[in-house]
C-alpha cells in the first residue's frame, strides 16, 4: 500500500492536549469513494482525529496526508476548501442570508457562485431554491443542517468530513438527511468520514466501520463482518445496542401479527 | 432664567470646538479601543491587563486627569522640543481618548467572548484566514455590541469634554465654569442645556447605527454614519472659518475679579488693534505655568501666591521687597515679565462688623489681642492651615474662644448673623463694602502682600504694542474700585453685572 494509491493516510498520529492524551497513535489509509465511519463513546478520540485532516487540530506526532500530500505543509485555508466540513453545531453565520452562506467557500477563492449554482445546490439537499435569500433563523434546525451540506458540497471537494452531523436532529429528520448524504456520496463521487456516536447509523449508512477506544483504532470492519459478531469486544458492545433494541421491536411486530 | 435663549445663539464657536474635541476623543479611543480588543481576544493576559488598566484609569476623576497631562506634556518637552503643546487641545484630547477607551474596549471584548462558537468553527471550517475571519465573521457579529460601547463612550466624553475648560480647551464648559464664578445661573444652564442636548443628540444618532447594524441594513447604518460625518465636518468648517493667526491668549483663574480684569485688559488690547482670547475658568495652579511657557499670554497673579508656591518662600521680608524679588525671579527664571502691580491687593485680613468692632473699640490686630478670648473666628476651610493663619496668631500671640470653619459665601453671612465675629476675609471681596465690615489695620505686618501683578509671557515680553497698551493700567485700580467692580458681577439683584460691564466701569472709574 503506497501513499498515492489513498486519498487519506493517517500515519501514526498523536494527540495530546497537556497530560491528556486524545488521539494515541492511529494508522489508518481510507481508499477513495469509501463511506468510513468513525465511531466511539465521548471522549474516544473520534473527534479529534476528524479534525486533524482539515488541520484544525494539529497532531502532536505523526502526519496526516491528504491526496499524498502532508497536510500541515498546505496552505490551511486551501485545505479546507478542498475538504467539505460538517458538524453538529452547523455554524451557518446568521449575518449572511442562506445563499451567502453556501458560496461563502468559493466566495473566499475568489469566485462568485451564480444564482443557478445556488439553487442546484439547495435542490441537492432537498430545499426551496427560493430559500436562498431567507435568514438561517429562519429556518428549523433540519433545514439548517441541510444548509450545512449544501455548504459543505458548494466547493466541489473531494472529501466530506463530518462530525456527529445529525446529533442534533430528531429522529425522522436524521434518518431522511442521512439516507440523502449517502445518496449524494454515491451521485457526486465523493469520499466521506463521519463522525457518529451511532453505532445503528454507521451501520446503515457506512461501507467501512472504524470503533476507537482510549484515542486508539480498536476494530476496522465492514458492516456485514460487526453484524457477524467481528471486530472484539467494544465494537460488539456498540451493536448489542441497535441490535437489541432491532429484535424487541422484532418481537413486538410478532405478537401483533 | 428666559435670556438663556439669547445665550444659546452665542455658543455656536464653543459648541463646534466641543465637537470637534468630543469626535477627536471618541475617534482616536476606538482607532485604539477596537486593535486592542481583537488582540485581547486572543489572549487573556492581554485582556486582563487593557481591561484593568482601562478601569483604573476611569477610577481618576476626569477633572484630575485633565490636569495631569500638563505636567505630563511639560515633561515630555525634554523629548519634542518646545513646541509641543502643554495647555489647551492636546491634553485634553488625550485625557478624554484614555477616559473613552474602557467601554468601548470592554463591550468589544465582551461581544468577541460571547460569539457562537459553532460560527467561529465554520468560519475556520470553510476555510477562512484570521483576516477573513475578523472581516467577515467576527467583526460584523460584533459590531452592534461595539457600537453600544461608542454610544456610551460619546455620553461620557460630551460630557466630560467641559471640564476641557479648566485647561484651557474652549468647550461647552466656558459658558458653565463662567457662569458659576460670577453666579450667573442663566449662562451656567445654557452651556449645561447645550452640552446635553449634543450628548442627546449623539446618543440618539449612534442609536440608529446601532439598530442599522443589528438589523444589517446598510441604508439606517450608513445613513447615520453620514449624519455623524455632516456634523464633525460642519463643526470643523465652522472652526476652520473661525480661527486665524495666533491671537494674545489673556488667563482668567476660577473667581470673579480673575474675570474682570482679563475683560479690561482685553478691552485695551482690542483697543489698540489686537485679537484677543479669552481662557475663562482656568486652574490656579496651571495659570503660572501656562503664562511661563506662553501656552498663555496675559495673567494677573499675586505676589504672596507666587511667593509661596512658586519660589517656596515663608519668610516675610516686607512688601516691596517680595515685589523685587518675584520680578527678578520671574525675568530670570521664567522670563516672564512682571509688567507691574494694579494698585491693590487680593490679601487675607480679618474683617468684623462696622458697630461691632466700634462696641468692642477694635481698629487693628492689635486691639484684637484684649478681646479675642470672648470671639470666635471663621476662616474658609483652607485657611487655619495656611502660614498667614501661622504668622498673625504667632506675631501678635491672638487666642480666640473658638475657630469655624465656613465656604466662603457663607463666611460673611456667618458674621452678619453672629456665628462668628471676626472672619478671614479677601481684601478685594466687593461684600467688605456691602455688609459694612471694617478691615482690621496689621501694625506688625504679619499678613504677607498679595499684590496683583500683570504678568506678561515670554513670547509678548518685549511686543512693545501690548506694553503701551497695558502700562495706563499699572497702580491705576485701587481696593475701593476692584471692591465695587467685584460687587457688581457677585450681586444677586437687579444691579447684577456681567464681567463685561463691570470691567467697563472699571475702566472709567481707574480714569482709563
Amino acid at each position: 500500500m503506497t501513499a498515492a494509491a489513498s486519498i487519506l493516510l493517517f500515519d501514526r498520529v498523536i494527540c495530546r492536549f497537556g497530560d491528556i492524551t486524545a488521539v494515541g497513535g492511529v494508522t489508518c489509509d481510507i481508499a477513495p469513494g469509501s463511506f468510513v465511519a468513525l465511531v466511539g463513546a465521548s471522549g474516544s478520540g473520534k473527534s479529534t482525529l476528524l479534525k486533524t485532516v482539515n488541520t484544525l487540530v494539529a497532531p502532536t506526532e505523526g502526519r496526516v496526508l491528504f491526496g499524498g500530500e502532508d497536510v500541515s505543509a498546505l496552505n490551511p485555508a486551501r485545505l479546507r476548501r478542498r475538504v467539505g466540513y460538517v458538524f453538529q453545531g452547523v455554524g451557518l453565520f446568521p449575518h449572511f442570508p442562506v445563499g451567502e452562506n453556501i458560496a461563502i467557500g468559493p466566495r473566499l477563492a475568489g469566485e462568485k457562485l451564480p444564482p443557478e449554482r445556488i439553487a442546484e445546490l439547495l435542490a441537492l439537499v432537498e430545499l426551496d431554491p427560493a430559500m436562498a435569500r431567507r435568514m438561517p433563523d429562519e429556518l428549523s434546525g433540519g433545514q439548517r443542517q441541510r444548509v450545512g451540506v449544501a455548504r459543505a458540497l458548494a466547493g466541489e471537494p473531494e472529501l466530506l468530513i463530518m462530525d456527529e452531523p445529525f446529533g442534533a436532529l430528531d429522529s425522522v429528520t436524521r434518518a431522511a438527511l442521512g439516507a440523502k448524504v449517502r445518496e449524494l456520496h454515491g451521485a457526486l463521487g465523493l469520499t466521506t468520514v463521519m463522525v457518529t456516536h451511532d453505532m445503528a447509523e454507521a451501520l446503515l449508512l457506512a461501507d467501512r466501520v472504524l470503533v476507537m477506544d482510549g484515542g486508539r483504532i480498536v476494530a476496522d470492519e465492514t458492516p456485514r463482518a460487526l453484524l457477524a459478531g467481528e471486530g472484539g469486544e467494544v465494537a460488539q458492545g456498540l451493536v448489542a445496542v441497535p441490535r437489541e433494541q432491532a429484535e424487541r421491536l422484532a418481537a413486538m411486530e410478532g405478537r401483533l401479527a | 432664567m428666559n435670556d438663556i435663549w439669547d445665550i444659546l445663539p452665542g455658543l455656536g464657536d464653543k459648541l463646534a470646538a466641543h465637537v470637534v474635541l468630543s469626535a477627536s476623543a471618541i475617534g482616536l479611543a476606538v482607532l485604539i479601543a477596537l486593535p486592542m480588543a481583537v488582540w485581547a481576544s486572543r489572549s487573556p493576559v492581554v485582556a486582563r491587563i487593557t481591561l484593568g488598566l482601562a478601569s483604573l484609569v476611569q477610577t481618576i476623576p476626569a477633572l484630575a486627569l485633565l490636569a495631569l497631562f500638563f505636567p505630563l506634556l511639560l515633561s515630555l518637552r525634554a523629548v519634542f522640543g518646545e513646541g509641543l503643546p502643554t495647555l489647551g487641545f492636546l491634553p485634553a484630547l488625550m485625557a478624554l481618548t484614555l477616559y473613552a477607551l474602557l467601554p468601548i474596549l470592554r463591550n468589544a471584548v465582551t461581544a468577541q467572548a460571547n460569539l457562537d462558537p459553532g460560527v467561529l468553527e465554520a468560519a475556520d471550517g470553510v476555510g477562512m484566514t484570521r483576516w477573513q475571519k475578523l472581516a467577515l465573521v467576527e467583526a460584523p457579529l460584533s459590531a452592534p455590541f461595539i457600537m453600544a460601547g461608542i454610544r456610551t463612550a460619546s455620553v461620557w466624553t460630551i460630557g466630560a469634554a467641559t471640564l476641557a475648560t479648566t485647561i484651557g480647551q474652549p468647550s461647552l464648559g466656558d459658558p458653565i465654569f463662567a457662569g458659576l464664578q460670577t453666579q450667573n445661573w442663566a449662562l451656567v444652564l445654557a452651556g449645561c442645556v447645550a452640552s446635553a442636548g449634543l450628548a442627546l443628540a449623539a446618543d440618539n444618532l449612534l442609536w440608529v447605527i446601532e439598530v442599522g447594524l443589528a438589523k444589517r441594513s446598510r441604508l439606517q447604518t450608513f445613513g447615520g454614519m453620514a449624519v455623524v460625518m455632516l456634523g464633525i465636518l460642519a463643526a470643523l468648517w465652522a472652526q476652520g472659518a473661525g480661527s486665524d493667526d495666533r491671537r494674545i491668549i489673556i488667563a482668567s483663574k476660577q473667581f470673579s475679579e480673575q474675570y474682570i480684569l482679563a475683560q479690561l485688559i482685553g478691552a485695551r488690547l482690542e483697543a489698540a488693534g489686537y485679537a484677543v482670547e479669552y481662557r475663562d475658568g482656568l486652574g490656579s495652579a496651571v495659570v503660572h505655568s501656562a503664562v511661563a511657557s506662553s501656552a498663555i499670554d496675559i495673567s494677573v497673579d499675586y505676589t504672596g501666591t507666587v511667593w509661596t508656591n512658586y519660589l517656596k518662600r515663608a519668610d516675610n521680608p516686607g512688601r516691596e521687597a517680595m515685589y523685587d524679588t518675584i520680578r527678578e525671579w520671574e525675568w530670570q527664571t521664567n522670563g516672564v515679565k512682571v509688567l507691574g502691580r494694579l494698585g491693590f491687593e487680593n490679601a487675607y485680613a480679618f474683617a468684623m462688623r462696622e458697630n461691632r468692632a466700634a462696641e468692642l473699640g477694635v481698629a487693628s490686630l492689635t486691639d484684637l489681642v484684649a478681646v479675642a478670648p470672648r470671639l470666635t473666628v471663621g476662616g474658609d476651610p483652607e485657611f487655619f492651615e495656611r502660614p498667614e493663619w501661622i504668622a498673625v496668631r504667632d506675631a501678635y500671640g491672638l487666642r480666640f474662644a473658638g475657630t469655624r470653619n465656613f465656604a466662603p459665601t457663607f463666611m460673611y453671612n456667618a458674621l452678619q448673623s453672629g456665628e462668628a465675629d471676626v472672619i478671614s476675609a479677601y481684601t478685594s471681596d466687593g461684600r467688605i463694602a456691602a455688609d459694612r465690615l471694617l478691615v482690621l489695620a496689621d501694625p506688625k505686618g504679619a499678613l504677607p502682600s498679595y499684590d496683583a501683578m500683570l504678568m506678561l509671557s515670554p513670547r509678548i515680553a518685549q511686543d512693545q504694542g501690548v506694553i503701551a497698551a497695558l502700562t495706563p493700567l499699572i497702580g491705576a485700580i485701587s481696593v475701593e474700585a476692584m471692591r465695587e467692580a467685584n460687587l457688581a458681577v457677585d450681586r444677586e439683584d437687579a444691579a447684577k453685572m456681567t464681567p463685561k460691564a463691570a470691567a467697563a466701569q472699571l475702566a472709567v472709574k481707574a480714569g482709563l
